[in-house]
């Protein structure tokens, strides 16, 4: 009988089997920003530890940092305090951080991927849940809480339960204005919120295979919005090329050799699934949210739906979006006004995102009543996006192009939605609250169709703006 | 070494926390988490469902005067309660209003984990067993509610409701090992060889292919 990859990466870092049952794991990469790390620092100076593998973990600074200048002190002294203590933190425990504007700095879940710190077969971990990014790579990557972060610090490892896996199959393909936000935004749909508790989700079929590792991110990304606390790919040749050269890579014949180690790590074809669910690409068409969980979403050309087309666990959470949104079911999710356009965030703030926003930005202008911000996810990102003159093109059209970090994605910069305001986001929550104002409204969609919406002023498809 | 403190049986007044995928986003909402320390986070829980934007209290349960109470507190809750955002702030913020204990249909993942890390259980009981704890609750909040871990049961107003909870953790609470780091830490000889075994602590040397 086969194994799939977590099964094999499980078994690679598994230190011993504890009393309880559980198994106490070997963590390979640990990353650290300074919004979920100060208390765990804390815990480790009144325990009087030390941190065990200093060089295994990484830091940079994304949460609260402003995008629109980098000077220093920050005006929110809070944001100030928690950078001084990441500062303080990384030095007093010999951490490398990647500080801003060091050309490095950039949301924790772009930046491993982008230096070749996430790695296929390694067990990955950060205060953070979307650290089910990592596992586009074919990494086993979660999101741990505070104490846990305090464990990996002192000791590398952490009491897991093995999840199960299912796998999630999409075959086909994608229909041109359709994009691999489009397709978890579908998944969640289908599977629900909670669909995945418990689950490993091992993506694959032909829509997987053919995507770039960027777009991949983008899926595993999102795994957790469907309960799924990892999520994974295979690694295969795209894989390998993509770290071919890369700053933390391994280099020349430790390269190949490496190739060789990650290629065995991938799931067997025999390889024995709890679950499996399938779909296929022409069946996704550019997808909203219309609600107040990434699993209430609709296509854009659909209306939102009554309660009846709920399970009845989900009904009253339908009735409450209905009321939190302002939104009737039936009504149509296109036209809906917007007021803030915010493209950005680990879920697409790389490149290929930026890129294909700008193919839609270049076509027309920014409405005026529109507020709309570009968030490039890394300093790496920014160098790049900039040396395609990505930037000169949102900024012709009226977006804002700003300096890396999570931004209006959760807010806990300057970058927060005011009032009632409708934001369509690149970002991949859209809880009540989420964008930084209690009332504040979330419609998640592919960065190409925060684009058009900022552009036409409402949600709109993007497939109609496209040229043939 | 720390002691150990093993966690059998909570005994506290119930406060009913109604609603499917309530996200740790709602639990606590981010602005509050710009702070180094989790002291102080209780006063911000469920902030602005409890808050307008004055200040003002909406009148949520937690400010309910019939569910006031002293000491310890059980939260029943429903579907997929902690979903979201893996910000330990949210069962900090629980914590330190006075949460030692939740009942529930179910957990998200990473929420459970972080009680867990918290020496705060988290049981699950059937749908039709919450609804019931919620009514009756909400009918006579100033009766004590018992978690018990050793016989996995919760009783409330004398009735009593089986609960789960996977073993291991069960385990954990009553042998008093949840705070994990000392545990592991016991096996850093393994843990040192776990790393050695791996290729790519070693940089993919020539012995790999070996």
């Amino acid at each position: 009988m086969g194994k799939t990859l977590l099964e094999k990466v499980w078994e690679a870092h598994t230190v011993r089997e504890l009393p309880s049952g559980q198994t106490q794991l070997f963590i390979g990469l640990h990353l650290v920003h300074e919004v979920t790390s100060p208390q765990a620092f804390e815990m480790l100076r009144e325990q009087g530890l030390r941190v065990l593998f200093p060089e295994r973990t990484f830091a940079t600074v994304d949460h609260i940092i402003p995008t629109d200048t980098r000077q220093r002190p920050y005006a929110d002294p809070q944001a100030e305090g928690m950078m001084r203590a990441i500062e303080r933190n990384c030095a007093e425990f010999g951490i490398r951080l990647f500080q801003a504007s060091s050309g490095y700095q950039g949301i924790v879940h772009v930046l491993g991927p982008e230096l070749g710190l996430t790695q296929p077969g390694m067990t990955v971990a950060c205060g953070d849940s979307h650290t089910s990014t990592h596992g586009a790579l074919g990494a086993v990557a979660f999101g741990i809480g505070t104490s846990q972060v305090r464990d990996v610090l002192a000791t590398q490892c952490l009491a897991m339960q093995r999840p199960k896996v299912r796998r999630v199959v999409v075959d086909g393909c994608l229909a041109r204005g359709v994009y691999a936000k489009d397709v978890i935004l579908h998944i969640i749909r289908k599977l629900g919120v909670k669909g995945g508790v418990g689950y490993a989700y091992e993506y694959a079929g032909e829509v997987i295979e053919c995507m770039s590792m960027e777009e991949r991110m983008t899926v595993c990304n999102m795994s957790i919005e469907g309960g799924a606390r990892l999520g994974y790919v295979n690694p295969d040749e795209k894989t390998f090329s993509y770290l071919r050269g890369r700053e933390f890579a391994p280099k020349g014949e430790a390269f190949e050799r490496a190739v060789r180690w990650w290629r065995s790590m991938a799931s067997d074809p025999d390889a024995r699934y709890d679950d499996e669910a399938h779909f296929r690409g022409e069946e996704i068409g550019p997808t909203v949210t219309w609600g107040i969980n990434p699993g209430q979403a609709i296509a854009v050309d659909e209306a939102v739906p009554p309660p009846e087309a709920f399970p009845p666990d989900e009904r009253e959470v339908a009735e409450e979006a209905y009321r939190y949104m302002g939104l009737r079911p039936g009504q149509p999710i296109r036209g809906m006004r917007i007021d803030v356009a915010f493209i950005g965030s680990c879920t697409n703030g790389r490149l290929s995102d930026l890129r294909e926003a700008a193919k839609v930005a270049r076509l027309g202008k920014v409405k005026p009543h529109v507020k709309a911000l570009v968030v490039p996810g890394s300093e790496s990102v920014a160098r790049a996006a900039e040396a395609e003159g990505l930037h000169e093109i949102f900024r012709a059209a009226g977006f804002e192009w700003r300096m890396p970090g999570c931004s209006m994605c959760l807010a806990m910069n300057p970058d927060k939605l005011v009032d009632r305001q409708v934001c369509a986001s690149s970002s991949n929550r859209n809880f009540k609250g989420r964008q930084g104002s209690p009332a504040g409204r979330t419609l998640l969609m592919s960065p190409a169709m925060v684009a058009a919406a900022a552009i036409a002023g409402e949600v709109v498809d993007v497939r109609e703006i496209l040229p043939a | 070494m720390a002691e150990l403190i093993r966690i059998e049986k909570i005994v506290g007044r119930p406060v009913p926390l109604r609603g499917n995928d309530i996200d740790t986003d709602r639990i606590i909402p981010a602005r509050f988490m710009k702070v180094v320390t989790f002291d102080g986070l209780g006063q911000y829980l469920f902030y602005d469902e409890r808050f307008d934007g004055s200040g003002k209290p909406k009148g949520h349960v937690l400010d309910d005067p019939r569910f006031a109470a002293k000491g310890p507190r059980v939260a029943v809750v429903n579907k997929n309660f902690g979903c979201g955002s893996s910000r330990e702030h949210a069962p900090q913020a629980l914590l330190r209003w006075g949460i030692r204990a939740l009942v529930g249909e179910s957990f998200a993942d990473i929420f459970f984990g972080n009680c867990m890390a918290l020496g705060m259980p988290c049981v699950c009981a059937s749908e039709a067993d919450i609804a019931w704890l919620q009514q009756a609750i909400e009918e006579d909040p100033q009766q004590d509610c018992v978690v018990d871990l050793r016989s996995m049961r919760v009783e409330y107003r004398g009735r009593i409701i089986p609960v789960t909870m996977p073993e291991g953790f069960r385990r954990q609470l009553l042998e008093g090992t949840w705070d994990a780091t000392r545990i592991l830490l016991q096996a850093e000889d393994a843990i040192r060889q776990t790393a050695a075994r791996l290729p790519y602590v070693r940089g993919f040397g020539a012995e790999v292919d070996s």
